[in-house]
């Protein structure tokens, strides 16, 4: 009788001390789930909204991405190719072998961020890096100016944590000029100061690492060439 | 200016801002849970709870409510992304599986943030912002208030009572988590991170067509994830995504909030048990292991070994241009040395030594300085052991802060101490002689090993990084994983809360001349040499088939 008893007020106070856990969660999902992210939103909104919105760049008037969100500069996929060439008109990014699109809720079509996660003596990223590096030097060498391998920098043939990455390192850059020049019939000097004016620095000279975004590289030489 | 000097000075830079937050925010968090004064919004709160924040809590009633509040908090994250197939404001999104529902409820309200989904493709506005988000800030708070209920241990004496769980619950979420988060995301917005709720939408691209992006209340969720050592992402590549983490101001930023609270709450620490040394002890040890290990990861990463990153001249695959070596090295200490998780780089492409760094860091029981709270409440745990220790040596009783270590005070830290390595080590062992969880590794050899043994060390240590080659939306990886937080964070709070009502219960024993000095810089060496003997101790056997084997053949 007694152990009834006791049993039946420790399942009350179970109860009930449950019952305070629930509406302590609802009242703070309230506060942190519901006024905290409407608060931040309205403020930022007001405040920041390009950034709020995704830092999108616009050209004559049209949205053609967002200065932070890696793009594929390619040709068009042509028959019997599984992945499509790079267009050598434009600045090319790193690769982005981590990148995926979705496998569930597929009525979208949405882009998944990632890497390859491949370790250093992983057979498949040595070579993916193999690969890349030849590409690199096979593209971007022209009649007068050949790129030595040595030349090619890791950003160039490794892929970033998110494969969304925007920037590439300065050398990178640099080392497409040549190509750049040749394939838009422009002076190498003009295409060299063009990188010039599109490196970023590190910030207060030394916080992050020195970068060239290639959205804003490539918007500014097709406005270039017309 | 070379990348490592650079590096060195962002490291400098950092230590600099957390040394100008340390003492107001010590302070601040000393005054916020010792004040018998109530805000109007927190009375509110206490009515609608139906709790009195004055009546004061033994332990076993403290513990009750962290384990009623966490139950609820579980039962109903399950519930939401089960349902979410069927909620307004959820994109049209599928509702989740159940052993991934459970995996991802278990991870959050574990402050783990272990995630075996994708952010981008699998949760919608509500399960993301009413949700994951919220527990973002819940399940730090909890980890706060069971760290100050071993703090009062220590500071109260004949009394059994160690605080009111839900006054502690309250204010550190309403006056320390919300206020800071306030202002943390707007800077991140500054900075580029999206706070929208535009749901996927079309957005051009520079060779024509368009792409699909993701809008979401990004910064406000981003915040906390790293304020609250949580780590879950929005988006699957987390910090490492630009609209997490734009650029090199932000990440050092994110760096700061990681660190803010577990370095802070050692002055915290010493201010509630009247003694500003002894929390300066603490810091002296969590500083040193901190920069140790920063130190270490720089120099292998900027080193690159491994034939990979030879032939590219640099270890950059799983890195960001914007961050570079140096912002991805102190990111990626600082968030296994906590119980974040969050990562700005894959530390599956970190080199050998790099990735055995992060697990080590876990490994260590992430005390250095540790997951907001629960870094404090470790790390004295650790005191304790060292305390014993050296009372062995010199053939005394030992004592902490005026309280007797006797043999029910070791034996609830011996528990703690032992119930993550059980959990690690049982579960990978298991793990490796299943014919079936093999399959998920994406690299083979030693790394292959590495990759199963980090996800079990991350999700016992509540950690939620990655070596994120392991394919983990597996029934048994979602089952195991999710126990494995769930227990890697519960049992040991028993034991801390156990521990804190002995010592609350105990008189203060008078300093005498054969006290040893846990305020001096002798006992913070001592203490990091426990820590790394009890954790190496533990885990060699096991690194050295994994990250060591893999750093000594390239």
């Amino acid at each position: 009788m007694n152990g009834m008893t006791s049993m039946n007020s420790s399942a009350r106070n179970t109860a009930r001390l449950l019952g305070a856990g629930a509406r302590a969660l609802l009242v703070l999902t309230v506060l942190c789930g519901v006024l905290y992210p409407l608060a931040v939103t309205g403020v930022a909104q007001g405040l920041f909204p390009h950034q709020a919105n995704g830092s999108e760049v616009k050209e004559a008037g049209k949205v053609v991405g967002s200065s932070l969100i890696g793009q594929r500069y390619d040709l068009p996929l042509k028959k019997g190719q599984e992945t499509p060439a790079p267009d050598l008109k434009w600045f090319q990014p790193r690769p982005s072998n981590g990148l995926g699109s979705n496998t569930v809720n597929t009525q979208y079509k949405l882009i998944l961020s990632g890497a390859t996660n491949r370790a250093g003596d992983n057979e498949e990223l040595i070579q993916w890096v193999k690969d890349a590096k030849a590409a690199v030097v096979k593209d971007n060498s022209t009649p007068g100016y050949r790129v030595p391998a040595s030349a090619v920098p890791p950003d160039a043939v490794t892929s970033s944590g998110s494969g969304l990455d925007p920037d590439i390192s300065p050398a990178y850059a640099r080392l497409q000029v040549h190509r750049v020049a040749e394939r838009n019939h422009l002076p190498v000097q003009r295409v060299e100061k063009l990188v010039e004016d599109h490196t970023q620095q590190r910030v207060l000279g030394f916080v992050g690492e020195p970068r060239v975004n290639v959205l804003a590289l490539n918007v500014a030489l097709r406005e270039l060439v017309g | 200016m070379s990348p490592v000097l650079a590096g060195v000075l962002q490291l400098l830079a950092l230590m600099v801002a957390l040394a100008l937050a340390y003492r107001p925010l010590g302070d601040y968090m000393a005054r916020v849970y010792s004040s018998p004064r109530h805000l109007r919004a927190e009375k509110w709160i206490y009515r609608v709870i139906g709790a009195d924040p004055a009546i004061e809590m033994r332990w076993p009633a403290y513990l009750r409510g962290v384990l009623a509040f966490s139950v609820i908090g579980v039962l109903f994250l399950y519930l939401l992304q089960r349902v979410q197939g069927g909620l307004p404001g959820s994109l049209g999104f599928a509702s989740i599986d159940p052993d991934q529902a459970f995996n991802t409820a278990a991870s959050f309200v574990s402050n783990t943030n272990w995630q075996s989904y994708y952010g981008e493709q699998a949760m919608g506005h509500v399960v993301q912002t009413g949700g994951l988000a919220v527990q973002n800030f819940l399940s730090a708070a909890v980890g706060m208030a069971v760290a100050v209920a071993l703090v009062r241990g220590f500071a109260r004496s004949r009394t059994g009572e160690l605080g009111n769980f839900w006054s502690d619950l309250v204010r550190g979420t309403v006056r320390i988590l919300l206020p800071i988060s306030v202002i943390g995301a707007l800077v991140l917005v500054a900075c580029g991170a999206i706070q929208n709720f535009a749901g996927i939408h079309e957005v051009g691209q520079f060779t024509g067509g368009s792409q699909q992006w993701n809008g979401g209340a990004v910064a406000s969720q981003e915040v906390i994830k790293e304020l609250g050592t949580n780590g879950g992402g929005y988006f699957n590549a987390n910090a490492a995504h630009p609209f997490e983490n734009p650029n090199g101001i932000s990440n050092l930023f994110e760096i700061f909030l990681i660190l803010l609270i577990p370095f802070a709450m050692t002055r915290t620490f010493g201010r509630m048990v009247g003694s500003l040394r002894q929390g300066y002890a603490i810091l002296v040890a969590m500083l040193t292991i901190w920069l140790g290990f920063t130190a270490l990861m720089m120099w292998t990463e900027f080193h690159h070994g491994g034939p990979a990153f030879e032939i590219a001249g640099g270890a950059l695959e799983g890195k960001e241009t914007r961050f570079g070596i140096g912002g991805s090295s102190i990111f990626a200490v600082a968030t296994t040395l906590t119980s974040t998780g969050a990562v700005n780089s894959f530390l599956s492409s970190y080199t050998g030594f790099g990735g055995g760094i992060a697990l080590l860091g876990m490994q260590l029981g992430e005390i250095a300085p540790g997951g907001v709270g629960s870094g404090l409440y470790g790390m004295l745990i650790m005191a304790v052991i060292a305390v014993f220790i050296a009372g062995l040596m010199v053939g005394r009783t030992p004592e902490y802060l005026g309280k007797k270590i006797g043999g029910r005070q070791i034996k609830f830290a011996a528990c703690y101490i032992l119930i993550t390595p059980a959990l690690v080590l049982c579960f990978t062992a298991v793990a490796m002689a299943l014919p079936t969880p093999g399959h998920s590794m994406t690299n083979s050899g030693p790394h292959g090993f590495s990759e199963i043994l980090y996800a079990y060390t991350s999700g016992a240590n509540n950690n939620g990084s990655a070596f994120a080659g392991l394919n983990a939306d597996t029934q048994w990886f979602n089952t195991t994983i999710g126990l494995a937080m769930l227990l890697g964070r519960f049992v040991p709070m028993v034991f801390v809360l156990a521990l804190a009502g002995s010592l609350a219960e105990q008189r203060p024993v008078p300093e005498t001349a054969g006290t040893l000095r846990t305020e001096k810089p002798l006992f913070s060496g001592v203490l990091v040499g426990t820590i790394v003997i009890v954790a190496g101790l533990t885990y060699f056997p096991a690194l050295a088939l994994g990250p060591l084997a893999e750093g000594l053949a390239s």
